[in-house]
């Protein structure tokens, strides 16, 4: 007999949050998603945009494991891009402008209609601690929900603090309170705790830009869509405005550099690099006389306006002054100002690969929480906390992901082993199997795993297991073919005439090669429908890489299979150097792989480490 | 699995060298060198014949199959003559087969331990064994990239590093203000690593570079009798010797052979602090071909900015002035086999832990990082449409060079990217 209320409870209805209320619930798993304000759920906090590089990737593996957040930005998109569409599908990225409010419709719905889904209006103040596991949750009006896992994800609201030039005042997002009383509790944990910030730009009034005078961005003529279950956009599609920053801008900042929090010293916490506030760009690249700024609508039921580019901490006079020496935007009014938010965020080197907190079994953190940025990172992470927390709800194996199979396996176990230093963003460098984790194959990485855990739905199976019978059929015919290089010359194709055959996959690797060539040879191959035609093609073009990689991967797939215990002693190993063994005790290596990734690691030391675990599997009784 | 080997018996002149081999390929790089598999775990009298014809060396092949070696895995032993020649030819041999390289420092042991072939008690004494091994190596590559070298290398890793963030950059801030086409810059800086790692490649070739063994280096104060005790152990005027201070300003070599190891003695300038600028860089070169050399031999004491470590050797100097029994004079000749034979027993120790393959690891890294630049080098002139495979070649071809250039991580990478682009919407 369980005495519980529910099996998991998800603290935040942000992007993390939401994502790992759903998983947990799609695994069968009776969990409350437990909110300030529902209509918080899904909210954007930052740039009304989803996906990029190395992010889209993250929207698609979410999709695969039939996640949310890509069916949701879809139905908000009202402008898509596919960024590098010129270049290899290894490193193309999806990308969506997104109508804010309907994105938060969509979430909340998405939540609501959900089986075995509860959302729960209240502030979480307490987490119940029972013999050093987590036993539930308190609210502030004194209801207990008792559960088997609890999914922490509180964004920016621990202690977060929010800048604006020398004001500042307790917030986790404008307009929002913090979370004191849970920092407080978490504090009581002794977790290893580290501050960070954010910034945002102010947000303009639409009607108040002169539009006539600045070029305009559209979307793509075909959108590519994030979700496998995506057909077209449904929202009303728009462009973006394009303006500059000038050197009158640039001298306004400069003026008033002292007044702004960040270079007032009125911050403590690290930024990300990749997100300069304004005052940072034009301090540190001052040769450049001209900054780009893209004009991002919000939405296309209001006016505001999205200035990407000109995060600030300034205070509002020199907000005002500098957005009106900015080319259209002469006579814009501000709606809200820019401003700076630090916030506390827990080193995830205390995390294990599940992303459970190793010391207090039960409790999982997912998000910002954990030192990362952006909408797509944070969901990423909630759907592998939500699972998590769900599998041990159910007594299930826990779920985890490799750098192998994926952009969230490459995430993790960079967050665990390596911690952060300044927020972690997602980039397509950051994956040595870059060329195999593409946006275009992450359902035949990842919806295979899906369906085998049983979160996956009737339909999105049917229609996976649909195509990977046609892109199976179409490999085989590709495969049979038989076509020489003087028959390639004669279509077309500039190949050496050496005599030798190829089938349809070695032709489609070749860099003019196009599915139409091959046609003539075998007219059943007129069947393949584009999809399967473009999929085909993507896998064919990396093929000879992909088997070069082969040794590598399988080399990290052993490491991987070698667990480190979690309780493992590093200060009694002979033969490591001191500094070496503090590393590693910070890390906690959940595996040999990582182990090998942790700073300043010898082959020498892998090797002791290696004899220890050895040893120590012999002395277990079988 | 890859399959690796390496020399098992000491480095240097010796009766016989035994080079190890494990993995799934043992058998066929067995095959390739003598025609056929001996039998397994029977002494066998081979001919070992290179790929192209070259016979190599009559040897005693020895072959284990899975399961029942040291490994755990198919292996075999080589039982060649032990000339550094022969050894060096059989190794660079082996690497040229597919799937076939270097073992890492203990990867014998460990491939053993993770096949369950190891009790107990060696398992205890593994730590310290391997750490010996490491530390022999990691002296030996400083050796190797101490002085002119070492600048090169580093100026290697900064171009391939912002070879490499030039195209990643381009790629993964595509929406952003960067280039969008780096071909011209990143190939400039291949051709210029690559011209480097060509002429490295060509010195390694050269006899001299083969046979060049141990460094010994004589330090310590000005006119204390270093340059005496060098042509007293080398047998002739090698160095020019005066009475005044500061006279030998630069690094003088004499290589000899000692117990049968290659040893090149350095002779150093004094050490001391002095205001003359040209015996300025004659004291700061001696100090690091001294750090880095595999042994020091003290004289007279401590010698100013050189430390002493494990294995050094600390003589009294000028015993013919001192009246010292136990101190050494390089004008009387008294102590000067007391030093050989001091010196001969340390290197035979060390030779044991590192020597020629360490060189020959680097020289095979080289080899195989210059192919890889090649090839990306061909993809970047492609153009930007091709970068994401040109960025793949190049990271291959980095990590060939890993050994000598150090890790290039991802983090170094977006160090470079942020510090040339002002990127972030």
């Amino acid at each position: 007999m369980k005495h519980r209320d529910f099996d998991v409870v998800v603290i935040g209805g942000g992007h993390a949050g939401a994502e790992a209320a759903h998983a947990a619930a799609r695994m069968g798993a009776q969990t409350a998603l437990v909110t300030m304000s529902a209509d918080g759920i899904g909210v954007m906090s930052c740039n009304p945009a989803i996906g990029g590089l190395g992010k889209g990737h993250l929207v698609r593996e979410i999709d695969a494991m039939d996640g949310v957040m890509g069916r949701v930005a879809d139905r908000a998109g009202i402008q898509f891009r596919l960024l590098n569409r010129r270049k290899g599908p290894a490193v193309q990225g999806p990308r969506a402008q997104a109508d804010r409010r309907i994105y938060r419709t969509e979430m909340r719905a998405e939540m609501e209609r959900q089986p075995n889904l509860w959302i729960v209006e209240g502030e979480v103040v307490d987490l119940l601690v029972e013999t050093g596991t987590i036993r539930g949750v308190t609210l502030a009006d004194g209801a207990v929900l008792r559960s088997a896992s609890v999914v922490l994800t509180t964004g920016t609201f621990l202690r977060g603090v929010i800048h604006i030039g020398d004001e500042r005042r307790s917030g986790g997002r404008m307009g929002d309170k913090a979370a004191v009383r849970l920092a407080e509790r978490i504090d009581s944990f002794g977790l290893p705790l580290g501050r960070l910030k954010t910034g945002t730009p102010p947000r303009l009034d639409g009607r108040t830009i002169d539009w006539s005078s600045l070029d305009m961005q559209p979307g793509d003529e075909t959108p590519e869509l994030f979700s496998f279950m995506s057909h077209a956009p449904t929202a009303r599609q728009v462009s973006c405005g394009i303006t500059h920053t000038n050197a009158r801008t640039h001298e306004i900042i400069r003026e008033n550099l002292s007044r702004s929090a960040m270079y007032g010293g009125h911050i403590d916490g690290v930024g990300p690099r990749y997100c300069p506030s304004i005052e940072d760009k034009v301090v540190r690249f001052a040769e450049k006389d001209a900054h780009q700024i893209f004009l991002e609508p919000e939405s296309l039921s209001d006016d505001v306006i999205y200035p990407n580019g000109i995060s600030t901490s300034l205070p509002q006079d020199v907000q005002e002054d500098y957005v009106h020496s900015i080319a259209g935007l002469e006579n814009a009014r501000i709606l809200q100002p820019g401003y700076a938010i630090e916030y506390d965020y827990v080193d995830p080197r205390a995390l294990d690969l599940d992303l459970s907190v190793r010391a207090f079994p039960g409790l999982y953190l997912a998000g910002q929480i954990n030192g990362t940025t952006g909408y797509e990172e944070a969901a990423a992470q909630g759907l592998v906390a939500g699972l998590n927390a769900a599998a041990r709800a159910n007594d299930r194996e826990r779920i985890t992901f490799s750098r192998s199979d994926s952009y969230i396996g490459v995430m993790i176990d960079d967050l665990t082993s390596r911690g952060v230093a300044e927020p972690y963003r997602m980039f397509t460098s950051r994956a040595e199997f870059r060329l195999s984790l593409r946006a275009d194959n992450a359902d035949q990485r990842l919806t295979g795993k899906a369906i085998a855990l049983g979160c996956v739905s009737e339909q999105r199976k049917a229609q996976f297991d649909a195509k990977m019978e046609a892109l199976a059929q179409g490999r085989e015919r590709l495969s049979a073919l038989s076509i020489t290089a003087s028959q390639l010359n004669d279509a077309g194709l500039n190949v050496a005439r050496d005599g030798a055959r190829r089938n349809g996959l070695q032709i489609l690797a070749l860099p003019e090669a196009d599915f139409e060539l091959l046609l003539p040879h075998d007219p059943e191959l007129a069947k393949v429908s584009t999809d399967i035609r473009r999929q085909l093609g993507n896998d064919a073009i990396y093929a000879n890489y992909i088997d070069r990689q082969a040794r590598d991967v399988e080399a990290l797939r052993r490491e991987e299979a070698a667990i480190i215990p979690a309780e493992f002693d590093y200060a009694d190993l002979q033969g490591l150097s001191r500094e070496l063994q503090q590393k590693l005790d910070r890390a906690r290596p959940a595996n040999m792989g990582q182990a090998a990734r942790v700073d300043g690691m010898t082959p020498a030391a892998l090797t002791i480490i290696l004899s220890r675990l050895q040893r120590e599997q012999r002395k277990r009784p079988a | 699995m890859d399959t690796i080997f390496a020399l098992a018996s000491a480095a240097g002149k010796a009766g016989v060298a035994v080079v190890r081999l494990s993995g799934p390929r043992s058998w066929d790089s067995v095959r390739a060198l003598s025609g056929t598999v001996p039998e397994p775990r029977r002494a066998s009298l081979r001919r070992l014949i290179a790929a192209d014809g070259t016979f190599l060396d009559s040897a005693l092949v020895l072959t284990f199959p899975e399961g029942q070696s040291f490994t755990g895995e198919e292996s075999a032993e080589l039982h060649l003559h032990g000339s550094v020649a022969i050894v060096q030819a059989v190794l660079r041999e082996l690497l040229s087969h597919d799937g076939v390289r270097h073992a890492e420092p203990g990867e014998f042991t460990r491939r053993a331990l993770e096949n369950g072939r190891m009790d107990l008690a060696q398992v205890e004494a593994l730590a310290d064994l391997i750490e010996s091994e490491t530390e022999a190596q990691r002296q030996q590559a400083l050796r190797v990239f101490s002085g002119a070298l070492g600048g090169k290398v580093e100026t290697w890793r900064t171009r391939l590093v912002r070879a490499a963030a030039l195209l990643e950059a381009v790629m993964d801030f595509a929406d952003e203000e960067v280039p969008v086409d780096v071909s011209g810059e990143v190939v400039e800086l291949i051709d210029h690593v690559a011209t480097d790692l060509r002429q490295e490649l060509h010195g390694f070739g050269s006899a001299e570079r083969v046979r060049s063994g141990f460094e010994v280096a004589i330090v310590g104060a000005p006119n204390v009798g270093k340059s005496t005790l060098l042509n007293a152990i080398a047998g002739r005027q090698a160095a020019i010797t005066s009475e005044i201070a500061g006279t030998t300003r630069d690094v003088i070599e004499v290589r000899m052979d000692l117990s049968g190891l290659a040893v090149t003695l350095l002779d150093t300038a004094g050490l001391r602090e002095t205001g003359d600028a040209v015996e300025l860089i004659g004291v700061a070169r001696a100090r690091e071909r001294a750090a880095a050399a595999d042994v020091r031999v003290f004289l007279g004491g401590s010698a100013d900015g050189v430390e002493s470590r494990e294995g050094d050797l600390h003589y009294g100097a000028k015993a013919d002035l001192t009246g010292d029994e136990t101190g050494i004079s390089g004008v009387t000749g008294q102590g000067i086999d007391r030093v050989l034979s001091d010196l001969s027993r340390v290197l035979s120790e060390r030779a044991s832990a590192a020597g020629l393959v360490t060189r020959e690891r680097h020289r095979a890294a080289m080899q195989a990082g210059l192919e890889g630049l090649d090839t990306a080098r061909l993809v970047v002139l492609q153009g930007p449409d091709e970068y994401d495979i040109a960025a793949e070649e190049l990271r291959a071809a980095i990590r060939n060079l890993d050994a000598l250039i150090g890790r290039v991580g991802v983090e170094t990478l977006l160090d470079e990217i942020f510090s040339s682009f002002c990127l972030g919407k």
